[in-house]
């Protein structure tokens, strides 16, 4: 009985001492090296709230108006075609406008109103927009009428129009895509790549892809990264808090203030984990099969041992 | 020629064309180990399972690794980690298995200098152990250049800088390693090489070297008592297991090491499973990219106790220093200048050189990975000067402990 007193005496020098080393270069010297940042839990609240009751059907009118938001943006699933294509649009803006189908569901209602009333603020990118500069979204002056419940009409009209669910990868193709590639899901800026039967057609593609990019890099300072593996190169904490505000992470960022709302960040989050991460849920159910099958080795291992051993002692 | 007799089993077969019955006595039934062990004693049979892991996992993900600057990282991230099936599992196997090995090489270090296992006919045996320890240190760095990430590149880079010699500036030298000015293509490929083909021959050979130093002086033991083999050995074979201080290695001692073995494997896949990034670290899952330094450079945390001595001293000191620290453990057993044989606690001063020394290591793995900064900055630099000093001590103290 001393004798197994002992070894686990041992054991616990040995594990006080690996722990002490795991608890310095990972727990502490994470938290001195990576600055942490809280969750505002994607309220938005330095934007005003929607105070008034939006009228869905004014809403249609102002948005579809003539100069309005289809001026410059496509609505699809109200089959209103964007005026531009992705490559003219992003060279004749910077950037190319997002379709405005799903907005009503992937961002706050009191970040989608602050950026209809003034783009560069809501987005938190005015330190690019400098020397009299302007962002290519133009701030919404009212159509005559009290610009706040304008505001709120057009906000109740995307909701109106918003689906009710959004998959993974729609919430990324419209949030994220226009300005990150994901090749391991052979997603571009400007689509999906199609699979071509001729090599010509894949390289004119190819080209249309690197104007497009060409565009952009003018427009944020640089080309904005490929998010095929961020998942696993970042920490979710630092993700998550990175797309509810950039600015928090890295100061100056071209990054604009995204607006998700939680759940859309989520759905984000999973089509990120679906490119970066594949084996995820496979890795979480075949984990403990293996430990518990090391668990009843150990235990028969021990049995027999302690067999092997009686003759010794 | 030895007589041949018409067989009658296979092992008869064999054994008289191979002596398979003489080799299994030699090296498992009849390989005496003493009794008065404690787990620490399967450290080695722990590291051996690991880099048999390692060698299996590291030949599936040879199967679709590619050794091509741009390809190279999207053969790791994407083709095994995605499209091949299990490929993340060998993957996972093989980050982890290399950092852990690392863990439980420094166990088997640490228990041999506790228990004074390096001395009094087992210098070869400490010394074989070391330049292991450098092999696996050679086959880590190599390896971390492989999946072509941030961290690849930029250690690369910085690792290779160091044979420029400080104020020598051998810059020949770097380039020659690197087959270019900058780390690239013929800096991949040729670490590839060392990684899956010169390394680990060279491993296999030193592993036997390894077991073949033990077979004279034997296996010590947790009082360092010196044991008489054959007396005890022909105990054991005349029916006295009991009185016998020595067991067999097949299975009186393999069963025990089997245990260990299993809890260990319970630790080992908790980790492969659900606690990796310590052995992935997230920077290296960005793709290398020249012209961005990552904010921290940092090496494997198993590296980073000969890291941080390099970083308090000015550029020449500190390789000197690092040079130093590199080698000065091989010569453990000839600046220990005690015959005693036993555990520290017993020796005196030396139980106090001991756990300085390990708490030295200690503190400087964990300032190398921090910012050189402020209070780390002094904390590091305090470790540095102890562990230096600690081998200056080392034959004093020695020289004044009482023999036993």
């Amino acid at each position: 009985m001393n004798k197994i007193n002992k070894e686990i005496r041992i054991l616990l020098v040995v594990i006080f001492f690996s722990l002490l080393v795991y608890g310095g270069v990972e727990t502490y010297a994470h938290k001195v090296m990576h600055k942490h940042v809280d969750s505002k839990s994607y309220e938005y609240a330095d934007l005003p709230a929607v105070t008034k009751t939006g009228d869905p059907i004014a809403g249609a009118a102002l948005v579809t108006g003539a100069g309005a938001c289809t001026g410059c943006h496509g609505i699809k699933s109200q089959d209103i075609q964007a005026p531009m294509d992705a490559l003219t649009a992003v060279a004749s803006y910077g950037v190319n406008p997002p379709d405005l189908s799903t907005v009503g569901i992937l961002y706050a209602d009191n970040f989608l109103a602050a950026l209809i009333k003034d783009p560069a603020s809501a987005l938190k990118v005015e330190h690019k927009f400098t020397d009299g500069k302007l962002h290519p979204m133009t701030a919404f002056g009212g159509a005559g009428g009290d610009i706040d419940q304008e505001i709120a009409d057009m906000v109740a009209y995307f909701k109106s129009i918003a689906p009710q669910e959004i998959t993974p990868k729609q919430a990324y193709e419209d949030a994220c895509a226009r300005c990150h590639e994901m090749r391991y899901m052979k997603a571009t800026q400007i689509g999906d790549t199609p699979v071509f039967k001729y090599e010509k057609d894949s390289l004119a593609h190819k080209i249309q892809v690197l104007e497009y990019q060409d565009a952009l890099k003018k427009y944020a300072g640089k080309l904005p990264p490929d998010l095929s593996t961020i998942i696993v190169a970042r920490s979710n904490s630092f993700l998550t808090t990175f797309i509810e505000d950039p600015q928090s992470h890295r100061k100056g960022t071209s990054m604009p203030r995204t607006g998700l709302t939680a759940d859309a960040t989520d759905k984000v989050m999973e089509h990120l984990t679906n490119s970066g991460d594949p084996a995820k849920d496979m890795r979480n159910s075949l984990g403990w099969k293996v430990i518990l099958f090391f668990i009843i080795f150990s235990v028969l291992a021990y049995l027999w041992k302690e067999s092997v051993w009686r003759k010794l002692h | 020629m030895a007589k041949i007799r018409k067989a009658t089993s296979v092992g008869d077969w064999l054994d008289q064309r191979l002596a398979t019955e003489t080799i299994k006595k030699v090296m498992a039934t009849e390989y005496w180990i003493p009794k008065n062990i404690n787990f620490l004693w399967a450290m080695g049979m722990i590291l051996a399972v690991l880099f048999l892991l390692l060698t299996i996992s590291g030949i599936f993900l040879l199967m679709y690794y590619k050794p091509d600057t741009g390809m190279a990282f999207d053969s790791v991230n994407y083709t095994i980690m995605a499209e091949v099936g299990y490929g993340w599992l060998w993957r996972h196997i093989h980050a982890v298995g290399s950092s852990v090995a690392f863990l439980i090489i420094y166990i088997h270090m640490f228990t041999a200098i506790y228990y004074g296992s390096y001395k009094n006919g087992r210098e070869m045996i400490w010394i074989s152990g070391m330049v292991l320890f450098i092999l696996f240190s050679t086959a880590a760095f190599s390896g971390y250049m492989l999946p072509w990430g941030q961290m690849s590149y930029w250690a690369g880079m910085v690792i290779t800088n160091l044979f420029s010699a400080g104020s020598l500036e051998l810059h020949g030298i770097v380039e020659w390693i690197r087959g270019d000015y900058v780390p690239g293509d013929a800096f991949l490929t040729r670490f590839f090489m060392i990684h899956v083909l010169l390394i680990p021959l060279i491993i296999m050979g030193a592993i036997g070297l390894h077991f073949g130093a033990l077979r004279i002086p034997h296996v010590n033991n947790q009082d360092g008592e010196e044991i008489d083999f054959d007396t005890e050995s022909a105990k054991y074979l005349a029916g006295d297991t009991k009185g016998s201080k020595v067991m067999r290695f097949q299975f009186d001692f393999l069963s025990k090491d089997i245990f260990v073995l299993g809890v260990f494997l319970v630790f080992f896949f908790y980790l492969v499973f659900y606690n990796f990034t310590f052995a992935l670290d997230p920077v290296n899952l960005d793709p290398a990219n020249g012209l961005k330094t990552p904010p921290h450079i940092y090496p494997e945390w198993y590296f980073l106790w000969s890291y941080e001595i390099l970083r308090p001293f000015s550029k020449d000191a500190g390789l000197i220093a690092f040079g130093f620290a590199q080698v000065i453990l091989v010569f453990l057993p000839f600046l220990d200048r005690s015959p005693n044989v036993a555990p520290a606690n017993r020796r005196g001063l030396f139980a106090v050189w001991f756990w300085v020394l390990l708490l030295t290591m200690i503190a400087l793995t964990i300032t190398g990975k921090l910012p050189p900064e402020g209070i780390y900055n002094t904390i590091g630099a305090v470790a540095t000067w102890t562990f230096l000093g600690l081998w200056v001590v080392l034959p004093i103290i020695t020289m004044l402990e009482k023999k036993r």
